[in-house]
């Protein structure tokens, strides 16, 4: 493990006002490009540094995302959730929190669910995403959509794509055998407008096959 | 084809989208060139910034503007003798702070990461001065509010509960709760010129938050635009436009960019209002046969040292129960704390906790059944304002909800009832929150292909608005529901009240109403039939006989003026029956019924998910929300989903909504009185009176946790 001490907000500012200058003046890139050391400094003065730093420091993200392949150029601090919402416009994946504490983001990666807040994006190169955005064929919606309608499991609508891509996941991780047990395992899904007794309806059903 | 008719079950409207991930919320409209609003919050709870170092934020890469107190461009409405003022924290306008976490710069950036990174780099120095955050050290500079009824209220004598045969005389207390919609507050802003701007932003008033945004900048409001079609979810914390919304418009109009700014679930604890820290004493006098002779009620919440909070806390004691004698007194302590705001069941919530607390506590003292005492001290008229009830059935909620909570089957000695190890135990609350009907204006058009489109600018924070309203109009013009949209959330819609106070089907249901009362009238006549033919007839043929391609139609709904007669309040009995570990104090609420009198149900399948969804939020302030400060600081310690504890789905099991659905025959042409705040109000005490049956254990300090119980 490394020793390094923790990431302060104050080591970034350093950061940011040191280290990456310093990297640019010396980068054999800059050198290639012929500028001169006055150049340099100018660039320094005008930030063009900070700019060519921001396409430094993005890397490729391939993700297949309901089917369809993307190819990104991201930050690695950037979240799958971020990726999904703002570069992909996939607002379908909500974001309640953004550290992993409620579950509206949860989206289905190479099938297992996962909080999408929580997961740098670059992580997921080369993964399969399946988003809410995903889940109906054409015009028919999947059983659970069908089901969380049917049932009113929802009000505000906000925590909805969250509980349904946990729900679909549920059914398949098995853990739909009683009453209790789809509570417990939906519970990392929070709703305040309060619909879960409307949510635990709709899973048993599609879970009885019954839509 | 059937007619869907009012006091059906239909579907929402916007299930499919809802469903699909296709509802599009405030924060998630693509518009182009859009930038990202980060806000950096003080880090002491009094005094003035002096100032801001924001030379490393604006270097950091993708930074288009910081703003600060030092260099924010001007907001006409918070400015001395504004012709229009803004009220409450006017944000960036000066160096003051006033509560830890008040914004003091705004980054503004390319992307949502470069903004939050550096909005860490913007280095604050302050000017500290003394605060107070401690309520329980402050509660003696209580003052009576300024603004507003808050005046000590008596009824015959004051405390005459103290010289009555039988004494309860107790305090409760309500912790800081919040309101934590799923959604984060979001405003994307942009302006067309200098004159011209459009929000998206989350509301549940369009039209409040344009008079508001147009009073900030100075502009007429028909220059503001204002969208919010979905909102995910409120509870009142959307009941006003916010600081963080005018800065959001500031930030656009200076980077000629849209900007969006989104709280961080942190800031959403202290920058969007909350239930305030309430202490109330209750004091109630009986007769030795359970007839009520004095209530007294004294509340202190708190507020914000910059602008005055109130809510109705005490009301509830002047009029659900008989008693000759009542006195109230509602005090507010300023501290250096972000003001509060309405949160579902406003004041009532947090009052009828004590009251009905109380009452629970008397009805021990006096050996009678909980739901006896009540029966004793009903009243047929209301005692505070001597009016008869517009309608009352709360004699047939006690009834029903306790038959579907099986009262019968509790014991009345505390720690008496068991199933295996755990202790059992049932309880009630009940409730009242005032009906009320605003001024609504609906537009209609029907097009020649039969198809009915309504407009008005209400909101949905999460009810079902527009199913009801599709409904209400399918009922009166006797077309089937999906031939009808119904649009809202939108400022250039005509003009409705802000979604709160549970008014909005009262209000924008009787527009709605009234609107296609008035289409079927003008084609009766174009069909040379009498206006109010009950004949049904063929609206398209209507139109084509007239070569018309639609009709349209706009219609104001007031009021009705013999409402001044009576007294309009919705009315609930809650049931619990819950379970405790005698070990381990765990609590597990094996039900709750919620029977309620809201007058006619309009779509029962919404109104139930409705009741659950409040008597959710009253096992929150039960059992679980608690928003802790640390005083040494003035700032929260559990601003997030992981230390406040909202509940989560293995804390609920079956809930039961019941209606009387008797239609309210004074309040509006449907008939109701609305459910959105007494879903609520009267969960928390029946939840403290089931544990006290069960434990003999009486938690007058919410939230009940286990290590009260043990
Ligand atoms: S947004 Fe990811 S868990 Fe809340
Ligand atoms: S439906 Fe509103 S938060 Fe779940």
């Amino acid at each position: 493990m490394s020793t390094t001490k923790p990431f302060t907000p104050t080591d970034g500012e350093d950061n940011s006002n040191g280290t990456r200058r310093d990297f640019l003046k010396q980068t054999s890139l800059l050198t290639a490009i012929a500028l001169t050391p006055g150049t340099v400094v100018k660039a320094a003065e005008n930030q063009w540094d900070e700019k060519f730093a921001g396409v430094f420091e993005k890397q490729a993200l391939h993700l297949e995302v309901n089917g369809v392949k993307h190819e990104l150029m991201v930050e690695p601090r950037v979240t799958l959730l971020e990726v999904l919402r703002e570069y992909l416009d996939l607002t379908g994946t909500k974001k309640g929190c953004d550290r992993g504490q409620c579950g509206a983001c949860t989206v289905h990666v190479n099938g297992v669910r996962i909080n999408s807040c929580l997961s740098l994006a670059l992580t997921n190169d080369g993964k399969k995403i399946t988003t809410i955005e995903g889940l109906a064929k054409e015009e028919e919606l999947h059983p659970m959509q069908e089901a969380f309608i049917k049932h009113d499991g929802f009000q505000c609508g906000y925590c909805t794509s969250g509980q349904i891509m946990s729900a679909v996941a549920l059914l398949k991780e098995g853990h739909t055998g009683s009453e209790t047990e789809i509570r417990e395992f939906m519970s990392g899904n929070i709703c305040r407008c309060g619909a879960y007794p409307n949510i635990v309806k709709a899973i048993q059903e599609v879970k009885g096959g019954m839509v | 084809m059937k007619k869907d008719a009012i006091g059906d079950s239909l579907s929402r409207v916007d299930g499919r989208l809802k469903v699909t991930g296709g509802a599009k919320y405030s924060g998630e409209y693509k518009v182009p060139n859009l930038t990202y609003g980060v806000l950096v919050s003080a880090t002491i709870a009094s005094g003035t910034v002096t100032a801001l170092d924001t030379r490393a934020a604006e270097r950091a890469p993708g930074v288009l503007a910081v703003i600060t107190p030092f260099n924010a461009p001007k907001v006409p409405g918070y400015q001395a003798g504004a012709e229009r003022p803004v009220r409450g924290l006017k944000l960036f306008n000066d160096n003051k702070i006033y509560f830890n976490s008040q914004p003091i710069a705004l980054v503004v950036a390319d992307t949502f990461e470069r903004a939050t990174y550096a909005a860490c780099l913007v280095k604050a120095t302050y000017n500290t001065e003394p605060f107070e955050t401690d309520f329980h050290k402050n509660i003696d500079k209580g003052v009576t509010p300024q603004k507003g009824n808050y005046k000590d209220y008596v009824r015959g004598e004051a405390n005459a509960y103290k010289n009555a045969p039988v004494v309860v005389e107790e305090e409760y207390l309500l912790p800081t709760e919040v309101h934590n919609p799923m959604e984060l507050h979001v405003t994307t802003a942009f302006w067309d010129g200098d004159d011209k701007v459009t929000l998206y932003t989350k509301s549940q008033g369009v039209k409040g938050s344009q008079r508001s945004i147009a009073a900030a900048f100075g502009l007429n409001p028909d220059n503001v635009q204002i969208n919010s079609r979905f909102v995910g979810g409120a509870f009142g914390s959307s009941l006003r436009t916010w600081p963080h919304e005018i800065a959001a418009a500031q930030a656009a109009k200076l980077v000629k960019r849209p900007v969006k700014l989104t709280l961080t679930r942190e800031q959403m604890f202290t920058q969007v209002g909350y239930r305030p820290l309430t202490i109330q004493k209750i004091g109630l006098g009986a007769t030795a046969d359970g007839k009520l002779i004095g209530i007294t009620h004294e509340s202190h919440s708190q507020t914000a040292v910059y602008e005055e909070f109130t809510e109705g806390a005490v009301n509830v004691s002047q009029f659900l129960y008989n008693s000759p004698n009542v006195n109230t007194l509602y005090k507010v302590v300023p501290l250096n704390v972000g003001v509060p705001a309405p949160m579902r069941g406003p004041g009532e919530a947090t009052g009828s906790f004590a009251l009905e607390s109380a009452l629970d506590e008397l009805s021990y003292k006096l050996n009678l059944d909980p739901i006896e005492l009540r029966l004793r001290n009903y009243t047929d008229t209301d005692p505070e304002r001597n009016k008869p009830w517009s309608s009352k059935y709360l004699k047939e909620c006690y009834q029903k909800g306790a038959e579907a909570i099986g009262w019968a089957d509790r014991k009345a000695q505390p720690g008496a009832n068991k199933e295996g190890e755990w202790l059992v135990g049932y309880g009630i609350g009940c409730g009242a929150f005032g009906a009320y009907r605003g001024n609504a204006v609906a537009k209609i058009k029907l097009t020649a292909d039969g198809s009915v489109n309504i407009q008005s600018a209400t909101s949905d924070i999460g009810p079902g608005t527009g199913t009801s309203m599709v409904l209400i109009a399918a009922d009166t013009l006797g077309i089937p529901a999906d031939k009808i949209t119904f649009e809202l959330g939108n400022s250039a819609f005509p003009n409705a009240p802000t979604q709160g106070g549970s008014a909005t089907v009262s209000s924008v249901g009787s527009a709605v109403h009234d609107v296609c009362v008035a289409l079927k009238q003008k084609l009766y006549i174009m069909a040379g039939k009498p206006a109010d033919s009950m004949e049904p007839i063929d609206y398209v043929a209507v139109l084509k006989q007239n070569n018309m391609p639609s009709v349209e139609l706009t219609q104001e709904s007031k009021g009705n003026p013999e409402a001044q007669k009576y007294s309009m309040y919705s009315f609930s009995a809650h049931f619990a029956k819950v379970h405790v570990h005698p070990l381990t104090g765990q609590v597990k609420i094996k039900k709750i019924v919620a029977c309620v009198d809201a007058g006619k149900i309009v779509n029962h399948k919404t109104a139930s998910s409705q009741m659950i969804g409040g008597a959710v939020g009253g096992v929150g302030m039960a059992m679980t929300e608690e928003a802790v400060f640390d005083n040494r600081y003035g700032r929260y310690i559990n601003g997030n989903f992981a230390d406040y504890h909202v509940p989560v789905n293995a804390d609920i099991q079956q809930i039961e909504a019941i209606f009387i659905d008797k239609p309210d025959p004074v309040l509006n042409p449907v008939g109701t009185k609305g459910i959105g705040e007494i879903s609520l109000i009267g969960v928390a005490p029946a939840l403290a009176n089931a544990i006290y049956n069960a434990t003999g254990k009486r938690v007058r300090e919410l939230p009940i946790t286990p290590d009260k119980l043990i």
